[in-house]
């Protein structure tokens, strides 16, 4: 199908008209609330909800949520959780919890945020939070240990509170 | 069929039934559970193990059974068609303690099974915690199973659960978990019944019925661990494996254990090249179901730290290859004169690394050491060596075992042997010690872990364990059986068998061996008790040698 192309008008044909009008619209932008961020100095407001980086947290007590079960680290699709459990020792303050993880390691080159060790977390120890910056300047520091892992998590609050019942 | 004397005679009389429709013939004395699998039906169970006594208790085997309608004259009922007319009992039995006989019509999928099965898991799940995420059976917990298969998916209980003792150190090596145990008594019974240590028991009752030991006992005997295996919940755990690794992640390897000379068939439980726990393998040749604790906890060696990873020339790391080339004119001087060189070997190795040793020892003075202490009635074996057997076959060992140490040891110091070739052992503990092995001339060390021998070696050749080679082992019966490899450093080391081949090829030998199975198939050709077998007729069970 051929389109017949319409010839421009006199008024088009002047150049400077259309040049104007464009000129004003850009400019115009000078002088509306800025839209864009000084990323990093300036930081973005996350909403409540956001799916960010997995992190670990700790209850209202300050117990460490995860058991060591292991499941989050079987689910994993790229396998970027490792993590060696161990018992309390004998005069731990959560002993009748028994099992508790020595080193939780998530590879955050390998993660791929798809929230599956949420899902899967049977004790809701692990979630998807803020922190969204994930940086480092080696392969070590982007292996995410216990510590840090609980420090970005931060403490969420455990309605049930099954531990205390047993 | 009385004329036909090509009938064999059956050993037992046989019975026929059909469960789920399906037509079957067992011995007399087979009970329905049995008889189910041998037409693959199953038949969920907690209670009822094959090689204990019967409880019963568990109800989890409940099935339908019926047999032939019989009249007032205790004559079979026909159907107007001429079959046997056939009425199904009231109630449901449990499979169990049932026993198949003649005529017998067993349904173990009808709704009334279905439900009852349904109801017993609810019972189950009743005072049962939710300690899956922290309990060491989920993944291989039969309450998770069938709960999946026969039970519901919520629970209708709204009342508290009854709280029992956790966490209860019933011996050495077993940890109890009393709200967990679904009282089958399956522990109970091995313990009275196999190992012969009546020291478990219940106590209360109901739902407040609790597993305890004895006032004055523990569950201390070297077979206690088989208890562990047997409980089909979390409520008895290994105090070794305990929250260790999830079995989820675990590959099993079949393997043989080498503690003793029973040979006990085993599982060796492994991740990512470090071992985490052995268990054993059916085979009711050699250890049925169960075997010791000791052997079972023999494993830490694997996995040491300690673990020679690299071959070794007067102390110094090498290379393997750079090692073997620096030795081969050294040991081919030294076998010219094969009276001034003498071979301990060990009778920990397998068959075709003791063949291969007796290869490279022909002519000269070889001996293996002599292990052996207190043995049991059940599956202790007096001699710790696994393959003293093997090492008599091949005459690597002197005969008794160990009576030419002294001969060595005087020839050392004599001056006329001045070579040594030890294997997998530690001669320093034998009599030859560190002052005789400094004079020597030539001391060549195949061995897994540093010794005192090794310290004072010439050239060290990097061994491997039982659970990172191919090869078999031949128990104090004279069965064969195989190990495989279920790990692997990663370091220099190799199979010692392949080393001795080396060796082999390094002194002159023509290099015959490509792998394990030429080995064999060369064994089995020259050495008589090995002919006709191979590896593959072996198998997972093993063979016994004629």
């Amino acid at each position: 199908m051929r389109i017949e192309r319409k010839p421009l008008t006199i008024w088009e044909r002047l150049y400077l008209p259309a040049i104007i009008s464009g000129m004003m619209l850009t400019f115009s932008h000078l002088f509306r609330k800025k839209v864009t961020l000084r990323y990093p100095e300036q930081k973005p407001e996350i909403p409540p909800g956001y799916r960010g980086q997995p992190v670990l947290v700790k209850d209202e007590d300050g117990r460490v949520k995860c058991v060591a079960c292991q499941l989050c680290e079987f689910v994993c699709p790229p396998r970027a959780i490792r993590i060696k459990p161990m018992a309390y020792p004998d005069n731990a303050k959560y002993k009748k919890v028994e099992k508790t993880p020595d080193e939780f390691e998530i590879d955050m080159i390998r993660c791929i945020f798809c929230g599956y060790c949420e899902e899967v977390c049977p004790e809701q120890a692990i979630f998807l939070r803020g922190p969204y910056s994930v940086t480092g300047l080696s392969r070590k520091d982007m292996m995410f240990n216990k510590e840090k892992l609980l420090e970005l998590g931060g403490t969420m609050p455990d309605p049930i509170k099954k531990w205390q019942k047993k | 069929m009385a004329d036909n004397p090509t009938t064999p005679t059956p050993a037992a009389e046989m019975v026929n039934a059909t469960i789920n429709g399906i037509k079957v013939q067992v011995p007399k004395g087979t009970n329905l559970i049995e008889a189910g699998q041998r037409v693959g039906v199953f038949v969920p169970h907690y209670c009822y193990h094959k090689k204990l006594a019967i409880s019963g208790n568990c109800r989890m085997c409940l099935v339908e059974v019926g047999g032939p309608m019989r009249g007032p004259d205790g004559k079979p009922v026909l159907n107007p068609d001429g079959t046997t007319k056939v009425t199904m009992a009231p109630r449901l039995s449990i499979g169990c303690n049932t026993q198949v006989t003649e005529g017998m019509v067993v349904v173990t999928n009808s709704p009334a099974v279905q439900q009852a099965q349904n109801s017993v898991m609810e019972f189950f799940l009743i005072n049962h915690p939710l300690d899956c995420p922290i309990c060491d059976q989920a993944g291989e917990c039969k309450l998770q199973e069938y709960s999946v298969e026969f039970g519901k998916d919520a629970s209708r209980f709204r009342e508290e659960k009854v709280h029992k003792p956790k966490q209860v150190d019933l011996g050495l090596r077993v940890m109890l978990d009393d709200e967990r145990c679904i009282l089958c008594s399956r522990c109970i019974r091995f313990m009275r019944d196999v190992a012969k240590d009546d020291c478990l028991g219940f106590t209360n009752r109901g739902s407040h019925t609790t597993l305890t030991c004895w006032p004055g006992k523990k569950l201390a005997g070297n077979y206690s661990l088989n208890t562990v295996d047997l409980c089909p919940v979390g409520a008895l755990t290994d105090k070794d494996f305990r929250f260790k690794m999830r079995v989820w992640f675990l590959k099993e390897t079949k393997s043989i254990c080498t503690s003793c000379a029973t040979g006990c068939n085993i599982v060796i439980w492994s991740r990512e090249n470090v071992v985490y726990r052995q268990t054993p393998r059916e085979n009711d040749a050699v250890n049925e179901c169960w075997m010791c604790d000791a052997g079972r906890h023999n494993y830490k060696h694997i996995n040491a730290a300690s673990r020679l990873k690299k071959a070794f020339v007067s102390g110094k790391e090498t290379s393997y290859a750079d090692a073997l080339k620096q030795l081969a004119p050294k040991l081919k001087a030294a076998l010219a004169d094969r009276t001034s060189v003498a071979f301990v070997g060990s009778a920990r190795a397998t068959n075709e690394e003791l063949y291969l040793f007796s290869m490279l020892a022909k002519g000269s003075v070889s001996d293996c050491v002599p292990r052996t202490w207190d043995g049991d009635s059940f599956l202790v074996n007096a001699d710790r060596n696994p393959n003293s057997a093997g090492a008599k076959i091949f005459n690597v060992a002197a005969a008794p075992m160990g009576s030419k140490f002294a001969a060595i040891a005087d020839g050392i110091k004599a001056g006329k042997i001045k070579t040594l070739v030890v294997h997998q052992e530690d001669v320093t503990r034998r009599g030859i010690g560190a002052d005789l092995l400094a004079k020597l001339s030539l001391l060549l060390v195949v061995d897994f872990r540093p010794t005192e021998t090794t310290k004072a070696a010439h050239f060290v050749l990097p061994g491997v364990t039982y659970a990172e080679k191919r090869g078999t082992f031949t128990n104090a019966k004279g069965r064969v059986q195989r190990v495989w490899p279920a790990v692997s450093l990663g370091g220099e080391e190799r199979s010692d068998w392949e080393i001795f081949r080396d060796l082999l090829r390094e002194t002159g030998q023509p290099d015959r061996f490509a792998d394990i199975v030429a080995l064999f198939a060369d064994m089995a050709a020259n050495v008589k008790p090995f002919a006709g077998l191979s590896l593959e007729k072996i198998g997972d069970g093993g063979v016994q040698l004629g």
